[in-house]
């Protein structure tokens, strides 16, 4: 069961924050992500592997990006 | 899918770009450029705003072509990767205001972040006090932000809103193409040029606008700002966007001593003071200013280059705000700061931290 975090239309550093946030709360699982530029989706994959997260996979769309991270 | 496809955003992507503006600034000096002074984006826009005559200082009135070559630059970046992102609607009154304070503070400093970088890597110790400054106006910054402070989501919007700034920009080129500067008159056509001063100084304009463009370019793909780069490092201890930063001053400091630019001290240092509370509180301002709205003075104009219509009302306020600055005797010179830089530093800081207040989701 994954978690949602929609951070669309956000500037960073908020989708970051609310990644963070959102991993420290779950400790392991899978979190979908929704950003609206190049920029934040580069930031939050960049945030989760520092975390110790897999940047599992990226959808573009046409309002942005959603990342799917996880960690087992 | 870990892996980024854009060089530019990768580890040395961010050290190239720094590493690139840390040469060429300086060189942009010697050819020209106001003294360490290579590039300044709070002073470039202050020059832009005397050319058109929103202030009448004399001594800084200049179309200053890089200005308008990183937001060009930034659009083809943006344009050639796919990146273009029509965007706007995220509280842009308060964008405008935070970009007049900013402008304000910087000017009481007598740089934005590049140029205290710059100053720093010339060997200007007051530039000590505006980092140390702007260091501790982003660390206020990061507490608002970890209070829940956020300016609201944007929202998709016509690619003619991203378009804006940029064709502004285009129509500046365009204006000092047909009033170019005439040797010994203050003004050609309808925009205004210095005689003396640092808005006398300049490189040639060619050179200006090329560097620019290629600037633009490079920053939008890496994401280049001094902002974020202390922002991340204090909030998320994430040092990516300070390797930038600390890139650009190591390759200033080599770049300035091989070009006989260094010279250490705090006296007669080129358009600097030595007040250091002030050249430490100015930053203060700016530095809580540009972490309310997201990004250094650069990063803005390479975000309004990409179709961020909010971070174009911030360059427009920081325009105004260069208005302001002279006109009410609020920017700093050589001599010291300004009748009323003081007041107006503090409130500025009362404004920051009211919008910081009360600007907050949770």
């Amino acid at each position: 069961m994954s978690v949602i975090v929609d951070a669309g239309g956000l500037s960073c550093p908020q989708p970051v924050l609310m990644t963070i946030d959102k991993i420290k709360e779950m400790q392991k699982g899978e979190i979908i992500i929704k950003v609206d530029t190049d920029t934040s989706k580069e930031n939050v994959s960049r945030a989760a592997q520092s975390q110790g997260w897999d940047v599992a996979d990226i959808q573009e769309h046409e309002t942005g990006y959603t990342l799917t991270i996880k960690k087992e | 899918m870990g892996q980024f496809k854009n060089f530019f955003s990768t580890r040395w992507g961010i050290i190239g770009v720094g590493a690139f503006i840390g040469v060429v600034a300086p060189l942009l000096q010697k050819w020209g450029n106001p003294g360490n002074m290579g590039i300044c984006v709070a002073c470039f826009e202050r020059d832009i705003a005397g050319a058109i005559g929103f202030h009448r200082a004399a001594v800084v009135q200049y179309m200053r072509p890089e200005i308008i070559g990183f937001v060009l630059g930034s659009l083809i970046a943006a344009y050639s990767f796919k990146e273009f992102r029509p965007r706007t609607g995220s509280a842009p009154i308060v964008r405008f205001v935070l970009g007049v304070f900013a402008m304000i503070g910087a000017l009481v400093f007598l740089g934005c972040p590049w140029r205290a970088l710059l100053r720093l890597s010339a060997g200007d110790g007051n530039a000590i006090f505006g980092l140390l400054g702007l260091i501790g106006g982003i660390w206020i910054g990061t507490f608002f932000l970890k209070g829940g402070y956020n300016l609201g989501r944007t929202q998709k919007t016509y690619a003619s809103v991203g378009w804006l700034l940029p064709l502004m920009m285009a129509g500046f080129f365009i204006l000092m193409l047909t009033y170019p500067q005439v040797k010994d008159e203050a003004k050609s056509g309808i925009l205004f040029y210095s005689l003396k001063g640092p808005g006398a100084m300049h490189a040639p304009v060619i050179l200006s606008l090329a560097i620019g463009l290629f600037i633009g370019f490079a920053a939008q793909r890496s994401r280049f700002c001094t902002m974020g780069a202390f922002r991340d490092l204090i909030l998320f201890r994430q040092a990516h966007l300070f390797l930038g930063l600390l890139a650009l001053v190591a390759l200033a400091f080599i770049t300035n001593l091989i070009l006989g630019q260094f010279h250490p001290g705090f006296v007669n240092q080129p358009v600097a003071h030595t007040m250091h509370v002030w050249n430490f509180g100015g930053m203060v301002l700016a530095g809580l200013a540009f972490a309310l709205a997201g990004g250094c003075p650069g990063r803005q104009l390479f975000l309004a280059g990409e179709g961020d219509g909010d971070a174009a009302v911030f360059v427009l306020g920081m325009i105004v705000g260069s208005g302001f600055a002279h006109n009410f005797g609020l920017a700093s010179s050589p001599k010291g700061v300004g009748l009323h830089g003081i007041a107006a530093v503090i409130i500025g800081l009362v404004v920051c931290l009211f919008i910081g207040f009360t600007m907050r989701k949770k």
